[in-house]
This record gives C-alpha cells, structure tokens and sequence, in this order.
C-alpha cells in the first residue's frame, strides 16, 4: 500500500459537473496525482469504496442504488464531503419533491410530448426511485461541504490542499457561492 | 455632548427615538438584518438582528437606544445563532440559488454568505408552494418568500397600496394577494411599486429582466452584505 492519502469520488443524483468542475484544476491535476491515489471514483473505474481518507459526494439522494453507494461512502471514508447544491440541498433534481412520484412517472413515460410506446421502466436492475431527492446530510454525517452549482475549481483545490496539508479548511468568501 | 451607547465595546453616539439598529448603522457598525429597512416601520420578525443588550436579547431594529446600553453584536454565540436563523430560512422555502434570477442580488444569500453558511444543517420540509406568474410584467414565487413583510409594509405605505397581506400561522403562513381572484393579475400592483422592488429574495420579480447582468458580476458575488448595506443604508440615512 502506497502512504499516499486515499480519495473516493461519485455522483449521486448529479449530473457530473461538480467532477467536471474538479477536472478544471487543470495541471494542478499532476501535483494532485504526487499527492493523492484515487479509489472507487469515475476517474478509475473502480467499483467498490476500500479504506479512504476522503470521501467526494456529488448529488443528492434520489434511488435506493444512492443509498447503498452513500452508506458504503460513509462507512470507508475518513471525512465525507458534500460537494455541490445537489448534495446539500438536493439542487434541481429536488424540485420534483413537492409533486408525488407517480405524477412525475406518468409526465415522463405515459403523457409526455414526443413519448412512443407508454410504459413506466420496471426492469428489476433499475434502483427503485424514492419519493423524495434527499440531501446527502438526511441520510448520513457529512464532514465537510462544499457549495456551489458547481463549486469551482479553486474551491476543490483549496480544500483539498487544506485538508492534505494538516490545515483545517477555509474557503475566502469569493470562492463561496451557491449558484 | 451626545449620548451613547456601546456596540462590541465601541461607544457610538445615538439621537433620542433612534433605535438600536438606526444608531449602528450610522455610525458604520452593521448588524445582520433580513426584515429591516431604513425607512420603513420596523417589523422584528426575521430576529437576525439579534443582540445582547446588557444581558438580555433584543431585536436591534425594533429595541430603542438608551444611555447606558452595553451591546453585544458580533460575538461567535450571536453570529452562530444568526446562521441557525439562515439555516432556518433556507429549508423552510424552496431555495435553490442555482435556478434562481435574483441569485446573486439575494439578501438571504448575502446574509448567507457573510456568515459563512456552506449547508442548511436542518432537515428540509420541501413545501409544496404555488408560483403565480399570472401578471404581464411580474411574477411572485412563494418558493422564496421568507415573510419578511417588507412588500406588505410597501404596499402600504410608500405605494398607498394594500397588495399584500399574510395570512395564516406557522407552516401555514403564506403571503396573499388583496384581489378578487387572489392572482397578481388583478390586483393594482404595478412595476416600479416601492413593493416590487423591495423583496429581499427572488420571490417577487420583475420578468425579463432576470439575466440583465451576468451571473458572477451581481453585488453579492463581489462585495460582502455588511459594506453593500452600510454604503446604502447610511446614504440613506
């Protein structure tokens, strides 16, 4: 095992641009790379969390699929780290919640513009929807978060070189932003 | 020689009638506030604004100056309480910044940010509230109402108006509209209303003026709350 510090990173309920946003730290990448070794992440294909230092979460908590990911998150890493709107207040995918899942199902698969063969997805593979997009703190303890539609690179980067580096992390008021 | 009081050990000079808030604001000392606004009868209702007066708890914008008056404002207790309070706001509404026009412009989130709020700790009631886009040039999204009563107050009292009201106690408080369906659309209320422009969130807004400035260059993207509010309350005053 290498003593390089271990970090995991997912999407949940997200649309990937809080990962595309961690990739805009651009050659700061290569430093990151000398410090950090990546486990169960997009960015390695690896399929199950093993023993992390930090844990990355983007989204909210929308299906019982994020729910298993989230609590495996939880359980293997050090510090858990909401990153992004969605994971702190479940973003636009939590705009659905205060309209009941059935009406949501029928406005997309059954009534919907455009929609060729009405049937509302039951294949057993796919994770059953919950009723609500919940935010990640209303299913496990999150450590640390990070705001932002997406939180930019600079904020990934200070963070985690806070973190990295033994500071406890601080975020100037430019970098805190909730759009 | 003028009175005064102290604020965080400051003394700072207050006209008689003056209330706490007033006193501060001019002499440069910026309490959190939601509900306030020079010029406008106070409402105490947001209680961000929140202070210590000689051991016990008041709300600046409605507790009146006195001699004698040892305040304390920006001590690590009130600050922490003040973001509870924000906190609070957040999950009671629907606020999500990212989908939102006055995102940027918005009180709640300027009060936000200057106290470091990064998440909304509590669990979130996602409310079930209406959107009444009903009138030509304006749209009101109850999502983002924190009843601070500013647009009733302004209605009333700048516009000689009575556009707003709210109705109902606790979870099932809501602004309503003085119209005969209830819509926007029929009631008197125009653009340049003092009640339009005073909302502090994106509740009430103007259509198609949403994006006039880019995301990234709204005032509270640069500045922090307490300098944008002292630079125009004080002038105000």
């Amino acid at each position: 095992m290498s003593d390089k510090i271990r970090v995991a990173t997912t999407s949940l309920a997200g649309c990937f641009g809080c990962h595309m946003s961690f990739l805009d730290i651009d050659e700061r990448l290569l430093k990151l790379a000398e410090l950090v070794e990546f486990d169960r992440s997009p960015i390695t294909d690896i399929e199950h969390c093993s023993d992390c230092d930090i844990g990355l979460i983007e989204g909210g908590v929308c299906n019982a699929e994020n729910v298993h990911v989230l609590r495996e998150f939880r359980k293997n890493c050090k510090i858990l780290v909401a990153v992004g709107a969605c994971s702190i207040n479940g973003g636009l995918p939590a705009m659905r919640n205060h309209i009941p899942l059935e009406e949501c199902l029928n406005e997309a698969y059954i009534k919907g513009i455009g929609v060729e063969n009405p049937q509302i997805p039951n294949d057993p593979e796919l994770p059953l929807l919950l009723d609500k997009v919940y935010p990640i703190h209303e299913i496990v303890k999150v450590d640390y978060y990070l705001p932002g539609c997406p939180p930019s690179a600079d904020v990934f980067w200070t963070f985690l070189t806070d973190l990295i580096e033994g500071r406890e992390p601080s975020l100037p008021y430019e970098l805190v932003h909730y759009d | 020689m003028s009175e005064t009081i102290t604020i965080d050990g400051k003394e700072i000079p207050f006209k008689a009638g003056q209330t706490i808030i007033e006193a501060a604001t001019a002499a440069g000392v910026y309490i959190p506030h939601l509900c306030h606004k020079p010029g406008y009868k106070p409402h105490g209702s947001c209680k961000l604004c929140t202070v210590n007066v000689n051991g016990r708890r008041c709300s600046a914008c409605t507790f009146p100056a006195a001699t004698g008056q040892a305040i304390l404002n920006k001590t690590q207790e009130l600050e922490d309480n003040r973001r509870k309070i924000t906190q609070m706001l957040f999950v009671e509404g629907n606020h999500f910044c990212p989908s939102c026009e006055k995102t940027g412009n918005c009180q709640l989130q300027g009060v936000a940010y200057y106290l470091a709020m990064k998440d909304n700790h509590f669990p979130h009631f996602f409310a079930n509230r209406e959107l009444d886009a009903s009138h030509p040039d304006l749209l009101i999204d109850h999502n983002r109402c924190i009843f601070c009563n500013l647009c009733v107050r302004a209605s009333q009292e700048k516009d000689g108006k009575n556009v707003f009201a709210i109705s109902g106690r606790g979870i099932n408080k809501r602004l309503i509209i003085n119209s005969k369906t209830g819509l926007l659309k029929d009631s008197d209320i125009e653009v340049n209303d003092c009640a339009v422009q005073v909302c502090p969130t994106g509740a009430i807004l103007e259509k198609r003026k949403g994006y006039s400035t880019p995301i990234g260059q709204r005032i509270y993207d640069t500045q922090q709350i307490d300098q944008v509010s002292l630079t125009q309350e004080t002038v105000y005053e």
